[in-house]
């Protein structure tokens, strides 16, 4: 194929061999780590202050480094981890149902459709628990039974109860928690927490991440900062399809800088597409909203068994109503992994069987549930997500059920890291939803929360250190060559930027790129879709650099300005996601190629020849070299994922 | 519908600001309030216009980042919802529409509808927190906690930190935010330790803030979109008074 070349393959050097259950217990040994009186002289860089981001540099803080900590939001309690809904995963087997942290590795690393790799995914599991314990001593409210102990409840993929969960709210628990850990921090001295700055490129010094430019947002003061290591906490990039899920201001420019100076970028094709979002109501649309798969324990899903039925919900017949889920997958039903819903939902409305406008859209059903167990327990359980349905629709879902549609919603892709979760770039530490590890080509609910902070909170405050004791790094400062270059690159750009002054707004061009992106590289893929979807970028990308218009000037908040340089790093991504989906000829998780389907529909893997990692190195935009780790499974044997 | 938006316009934190004008026809009552808005901006850049600014992030009412005064009601008309949750078709065809930002002595405009709200941060950063570093924690289930109790303490922890309750406020006070923390951390075990050195802390850093005194007018819960109830002043003034009779700090008084 001409879009990529093929370079050497690579391999997780720092991944520790030996039994899974204990490489990372002694890889933790094995480990070195820095003197307390010598952390104090070092300082990290932490970008992002969602889960993974707040609760690394709170740690990190507490341990006695000097972090320096920055977000684009107002404050770092807003990082999007804050919308998580539904709930946290942890391998604790309170309810004696069977679960183990075996179990939860397991159930993840097929979850992922075996796409991930088994030591981390290990990991992650065994870390799972402490989190629990962390959360709850920070005071995090979660749900409690009647005797004060904690409550869980199911989400897709998993047949035990481990989902540990706050109301609707669980992100935003936790999230707080970890805020309030870092704002202690701050009160202390031992953060230096710059709100409102975005990072715009990353600057390196004899090949190690040495520093960051950043811009401050209000007053549009560039400056560069420098640190003994950068973690990023960038959170994810599904806003390159402009609708989804994420809030307004998620970006890929973080990752994207990094990854234009060296760090690869793996299977960023994998993409996450939530089966339970709110269907847009019209062009207006600036984003979709979530209904938490939660609701999937007590919802039913349906569609008419009728093409084109136009009846309302309750005067559809049960016996013409297709329960779709239960039907085809009777062992999980309605809680079925959400790459499998999601594609079920687009099935039924391609083949008619659509509701509501546009026929895009299927229902999750309450009426069973609040038959069986009262209107006030289903109030109880998911009051604050009906009641956002009905501010956001108009429809009441005690009475009419919700009318649902996939949307996207967390990327699965992302840099690479080895099992340190430091990326190609030595200095160079990614973290959260920003990295590509865990979750392979599909993350199981309520793992997201899990994965954020088990890095924070767990892994990286070790892995740094081992980073760290290698040095003591060579001093360097902002007037370095290196860091004078990064930052002059970041002026350069935005005064570009400003100078086209055109006939287009930002938000026009990155809606065409989200269809494009929503059409050819969404739920279905196919080689012909792709590859138009590549001319389509190039060309779009080509007009924005020449017709895009950016009022005002860089001297001052100026959201336009942020937009654009966002905009214009979606571009460049968008074109590698498609490269990546074009060139992994087999379907997996979140990634379905048409071309490559069981004969009852089912994704087709095909691990003979793909089952690696995809990272992606940069040389120039349009010309990635493309390097595979190779995935081994000695312990849970690649099969085909069954849910029937 | 045809809507006339009179929004205030100010350049920069030492601007005058001014209220102007604008005419949006044609909007859909499907649309968010803030999609109103996007849909003025998008007409302001190709008229060569600088356009609203105004924060926003999430969308969906959790992130707390909106902050529009909307005819003189934080939020707007709708009980319990952000204005990004707010949706066109509580207007009607016709209306006029004030929209301005929070006003506030702790909140300075840093430009049009865009407030600094650190003040709230530095009340968190003065003990709205259980010191738990990394690592400490005990087992989960070795302290049960009353469901009733972890019910309340996350009614008060659903506080989105938006700032609502300054604006609403005629004395411009962060009473309601600063009592939200507070009651959710003493209703539980994990809080009691730092109970009332958080108090003082956090109502220290308050005052110092600019923000006004609580004076009980309730405007606040009232213009809350998560509902923190009144009562958690109340409550916020009972450990207060609690603490300031500790207030020499011996131990076990």
């Amino acid at each position: 194929m001409d879009l990529y070349t093929e370079g050497e393959p690579i391999a997780d050097t720092r991944a520790p061999d030996g039994p899974i259950e204990t490489r990372w217990e002694r890889h933790r040994f094995e480990m070195k780590l820095v003197n307390p009186a010598n952390r104090r002289k070092m300082t990290v860089i932490v970008v992002g202050t969602g889960l993974a981001g707040g609760s690394a540099a709170a740690t990190l803080a507490e341990q006695g480094y000097h972090v320096k900590s920055y977000c684009y939001q107002d404050s770092p309690r807003r990082a999007h981890s804050i919308a998580a809904q539904g709930g946290i995963n942890a391998a604790k087997n309170y309810r004696n149902d069977g679960d183990s942290v075996h179990r939860l590795f397991y159930d993840t690393v097929k979850g992922g459709d075996f796409r991930s790799r088994e030591s981390n995914v290990h990991r992650l599991a065994e870390v799972s628990v402490n989190i629990i314990d962390q959360c709850v001593a920070q005071g995090v409210p979660f749900a409690r039974e009647y005797g004060g102990l904690l409550d869980t409840r199911s989400f897709g993929g998993a047949q035990v109860q481990r989902t540990f969960y706050a109301r609707g709210q669980t992100g935003q628990q936790l999230l707080l928690g970890a805020y309030q850990a870092l704002e202690r921090q701050i009160g202390l001295g031992n953060v230096e927490m710059n709100s409102r700055h975005e990072m715009l490129e990353l600057v390196i010094v004899d090949g190690r991440a040495r520093g960051i430019v950043v811009r401050d947002l209000v007053t549009g003061e560039i400056s560069t900062e420098m640190a003994d290591a950068v973690v990023l906490a960038s959170g994810g990039y599904g806003n390159v399809f402009y609708l989804s899920t994420n809030a307004k201001g998620c970006n890929v420019t973080a990752s994207w800088r990094a990854h234009r100076k060296g760090a690869y970028f793996a299977n960023p094709c994998y993409t996450q597409i939530h089966p339970t979002c709110i269907p847009v109501s019209g062009d207006h649309q600036s984003k979709l909203t979530l209904m938490s798969e939660s609701l999937r324990n007590d919802g039913r899903v349906w569609v008419p068994k009728a093409k084109g039925d136009q009846r309302a919900p309750r005067d559809i017949p049960e016996d013409e109503r297709d329960y779709y889920l239960e039907r085809i997958y009777p062992s999980f039903g309605n809680l079925v992994p959400r790459d499998i819903a999601s594609r079920a939902a687009k099935n039924v409305c391609d083949e008619g069987r659509g509701v509501g406008p546009g026929g895009l859209g299927v229902y999750l059903d309450f009426a069973d549930a609040i038959n069986r167990l009262g209107r006030k327990a289903i109030e109880a359980k998911y009051g604050n997500l009906f009641e956002m349905y009905e501010r956001i629709t108009g429809e009441d879902p005690y009475e009419v059920p919700m009318r649902i549609y996939p949307a996207v919603h967390y990327t699965m892709g992302g840099l690479w890291v080895d099992y340190d979760l430091q990326s190609s770039i030595p200095g160079l530490f990614v973290i959260g939803e920003a990295n590509f590890s865990d979750h392979g080509a599909n993350r199981l609910g309520a793992s997201a929360l899990m994965q954020g902070l088990a890095d924070g909170y767990f892994v990286l405050p070790n892995t740094l250190a081992n980073y760290l004791a290698s040095g003591p790094l060579e001093k360097v400062d902002a007037s370095h060559p290196e860091a004078v270059a990064a930052r002059t690159e970041v002026e350069d750009r935005l005064q570009r930027l400003l100078a086209i002054n055109g006939d287009r707004t930002v938000d026009s061009f990155h809606r065409e790129l989200g269809q494009i992106m929503w059409e050819h590289c969404g739920m279905e893929r196919t080689e012909a879709g792709l590859r138009k979807a590549i001319d389509e970028i190039r060309t779009l990308r080509d007009e924005f650099w020449q017709r895009v218009r950016v009022p005002g000037d860089g001297e001052g908040l100026n959201q336009s300005l942020e937009k654009a340089g966002r905009v214009a790093d979606f571009f460049e991504l968008a074109e590698l996601m498609c490269i990546d989906a074009l060139h992994r000829e087999e379907s997996c998780g979140g990634h379905f190629r048409a071309e490559h389907q069981t004969p009852d529909g089912e994704a087709q893997r095909d691990d003979d020849r793909f089952a690696y990692v995809a990272a992606w190195e940069y040389a120039g935009t349009g010309q990635p070299v493309l390097h595979k780790e190779d995935l081994k499974f000695e312990y849970v044997h690649p099969t085909q994922r069954s849910y029937k | 519908m045809n809507l006339t938006l009179r929004i205030w316009r100010q350049k920069g934190p030492e601007d005058k600001g001014q209220m102007v004008t604008y005419q949006v026809p044609d909007v859909s009552p499907d649309m968010s309030f803030l999609e109103m808005l996007d849909v003025l901006n998008e007409r302001l850049i190709l008229d060569g216009e600088e356009p609203v600014a105004f924060d926003h992030d999430c969308r969906e009412g959790i992130c707390g980042m909106c902050s529009l005064m909307i005819n003189g009601e934080a939020h707007g008309p709708q009980r319990g919802t952000t204005a990004c949750q707010l949706h066109m078709r509580q207007f009607k065809d016709g209306d006029t529409i004030d929209i301005e930002p929070w006003r506030a002595r702790a909140f300075p405009v840093v430009k049009d509808l865009v407030v600094n709200r650190n003040a709230f941060d530095k009340i968190i950063a003065a003990g709205g927190y259980v010191t738990a570093p990394t690592g400490s924690a005990p087992e989960a289930h070795s302290v049960p906690v009353p469901k009733a109790d972890a019910d309340a303490a996350f009614e008060s922890a659903a506080c989105i930190g938006c700032g609502a309750c300054v604006a609403a406020c005629p004395n411009g006070s962060g009473m309601l935010f600063t009592a939200a923390k507070i009651t959710q951390l003493s209703l539980l075990p994990q809080g009691q330790p730092e109970r009332y050195t958080r108090v003082i802390g956090m109502v220290d850093a308050h005052d110092e803030a600019g923000f006004g005194g609580c004076t009980n007018i309730g405007e606040c819960a009232a213009a809350c979109p998560k509902g923190i109830p009144l009562n958690t002043i109340g409550r916020l003034n009972r450990d207060f008074l609690k603490a300031t009779s500790k207030r020499a700090g011996t131990p076990g008084s």
